[in-house]
């Protein structure tokens, strides 16, 4: 199947390092302490994240004067096409895992000791990139929380098909076979906290497409520092006295 | 129940829209020139030599924000004051919380903080005023003063170096909170000032502003000998009058709350009393209505 046209065109009309359009708001779960909505493309995540607050279960507590952060991800039933039977299944696991680390490697657990922290994402919609999508609403829900972070964590996806690397796959091209390689990253500090590929790259095509993806983390910083910026002065100067 | 939506999810008509956004705008002019605020990894510009407080950490020699909130300084010192965020616990702050579990000779109180307040027995004032040594017969009646889901107000005693803070009681003013309802806010919302507890006679009703985000509205009660609250025991019931009262109160700051204003005993009593003076019913006070009045209050009030 031909995935980018001569004109070097992809399947939703979008070019090789183009990104979907995205769309975040915070404050949207009224009883949550941070929350925040976050779509990219017909891909559209909700995060939750309530905390930090008194530790609810002893036994998971590894580190004690650290911090616990505790992680959810699930799909909705009506998130794709056909109807999904299993909530949790070993794909939203590993998920919930692959995001819990990247989240509590921004988080500086050190601060808050005796304290858990939960983070809960549901897919509403998927349409490829849920794991960027769920990393980059948990960012905004925690500095929405006022969750002490080292850095943004964002993330983004880039594949290669058809000799070209895209960037940010719809669900059409990331079940084309392809490799997909999910990058996150701290864009102020410059490190990468996530890296996730799903087929074989030669090392040259992996470094363009690994910096495509770095790319596409950048682009979505801005956009969610603007969101964060918004909403912080809005909050202040309906405070301001 | 506590709101944190930028935008109002009520149906607002076309003037009504007009009007809220007026104020609104009007509101962000006023605040322009001193906005300093900060999101996370935003770097802090300062040439000067600075002493880093909460919320900022140094990466390469540059000064970074942690948490989204203000730039403050203190002097030398810099820090970022959060907005959004669990209650940070002062020593001698006056919080409202939940009590959810008896100990041995504890009460477990939830108060919007990262950890939940224990409250000793040993540093709670007993009915009978006596000072004197708690007896293990006082542990076995803990449940005569407190029990689950009461709510409590207390002083923050002291805070253990990782983090759990001990409450304290150990004056009348103190404890167990009737006949009234407990509203949560965002604490940012409320500042700390002289004065949390107010007594508003027109409306005879307690009103407490616990630091915690956590506000009590309450029927009034007398500080008076405990000896004699002893004698007479019998159940009064609040009257309607004093009921409404409360209500209203309540829905003053849930108004206040859902557009983000700080509380006090003056914006409160004020937006009681324009819900008065316009005639708005109890039950129209959380509509759209109300909310782009109390707005509208607001930005008059503060030029």
């Amino acid at each position: 199947m031909e995935y980018v046209n001569p004109e070097g065109l992809r399947l939703d009309g979008r070019r090789f390092n183009e990104m979907r359009q995205i769309v975040a708001e915070v404050g949207v779960v009224s009883k949550a302490d941070g929350s925040a909505v976050f779509e990219m493309g017909n891909t559209k995540v909700i995060a939750a994240v309530y905390g930090p607050r008194e530790i609810q279960n002893k036994s998971l507590q590894k580190k004690n004067d650290h911090a616990l952060v505790l992680c959810e991800y699930s799909m909705a039933q009506f998130s794709t096409g056909d109807r999904r039977r299993q909530k949790f299944d070993r794909r939203s696991t590993e998920l919930s895992l692959v995001i819990r680390q990247t989240m509590e490697a921004c988080i500086l657990t050190e601060l808050l000791p005796h304290s858990q922290i939960d983070i809960f994402l549901q897919v509403l919609q998927a349409d490829g990139g849920t794991r960027s999508a769920c990393i980059n609403a948990a960012t905004l829900a925690l500095a929405d929380a006022g969750i002490p972070m080292r850095d943004l964590a964002v993330s983004c996806s880039a594949g290669y098909l058809n000799s070209t690397p895209l960037l940010d796959l719809n669900y059409v091209e990331d079940s084309a076979g392809g490799a997909d390689v999910t990058v996150g990253i701290l864009p102020k500090l410059d490190k990468v906290t996530l890296l996730q590929m799903d087929a074989k790259l030669p090392m040259e095509t992996f470094e363009t497409v690994f910096a495509l993806a770095s790319e596409g983390c950048k682009a979505i910083a801005e956009r969610i520092r603007e969101v964060l910026q918004e909403n912080t002065k809005q909050l202040e100067y309906r405070r301001a006295a | 129940m506590m709101m944190r939506k930028l935008k109002l999810e009520l149906p607002l008509n076309q003037t009504q829209k007009v009007r809220f956004e007026r104020a609104m705008e009007r509101l962000k002019l006023l605040t322009s020139e001193t906005n300093n605020s900060v999101i996370v990894a935003d770097s802090i510009h300062e040439d000067a030599l600075l002493l880093k407080g909460h919320g900022t950490s140094e990466v390469d020699g540059e000064l970074l924000a942690n948490v989204c909130g203000v730039i403050v300084h203190v002097d030398k010192l810099v820090y970022v004051r959060t907005l959004r965020a669990k209650y940070k616990p002062e020593v001698r702050d006056i919080v409202v919380g939940r009590v959810i579990e008896v100990f041995q000779s504890c009460w477990r109180v939830e108060l919007n903080s990262n950890q939940d307040g224990v409250l000793k027995l040993s540093s709670m004032n007993m009915p009978d005023t006596v000072q004197r040594r708690k007896t293990s017969a006082d542990e076995l009646n803990m449940r005569d003063i407190f029990v689950e889901d009461d709510v409590v107000c207390a002083e923050v005693g002291c805070i253990h170096r990782d983090g759990g803070l001990e409450l304290q009681a150990s004056s009348h003013k103190y404890g167990k909170l009737e006949k009234g309802e407990l509203l949560k806010v965002d604490p940012y919302l409320v500042n700390k000032s002289y004065h949390h507890f107010h007594y508003i006679e027109s409306l005879g009703i307690d009103l407490i502003l616990g630091r915690n985000g956590y506000i009590w509205v309450g029927e009034h009660v007398q500080v008076q000998d405990p000896l004699i609250v002893e004698t007479r025991k019998e159940q009064s019931h609040t009257p309607l009058e004093t009921r409404q009262n409360i209500l209203r109160i309540g829905n003053a700051i849930r108004v206040l709350s859902n557009l983000g204003f700080t509380m006090t005993k003056e914006v409160i009593m004020e937006t009681s009393n324009l819900s008065n003076k316009e005639n708005i019913d109890l039950h129209d006070m959380l509509g759209s209505e109300f909310h782009v009045l109390v707005a509208e209050n607001e930005a008059g009030r503060r030029r």
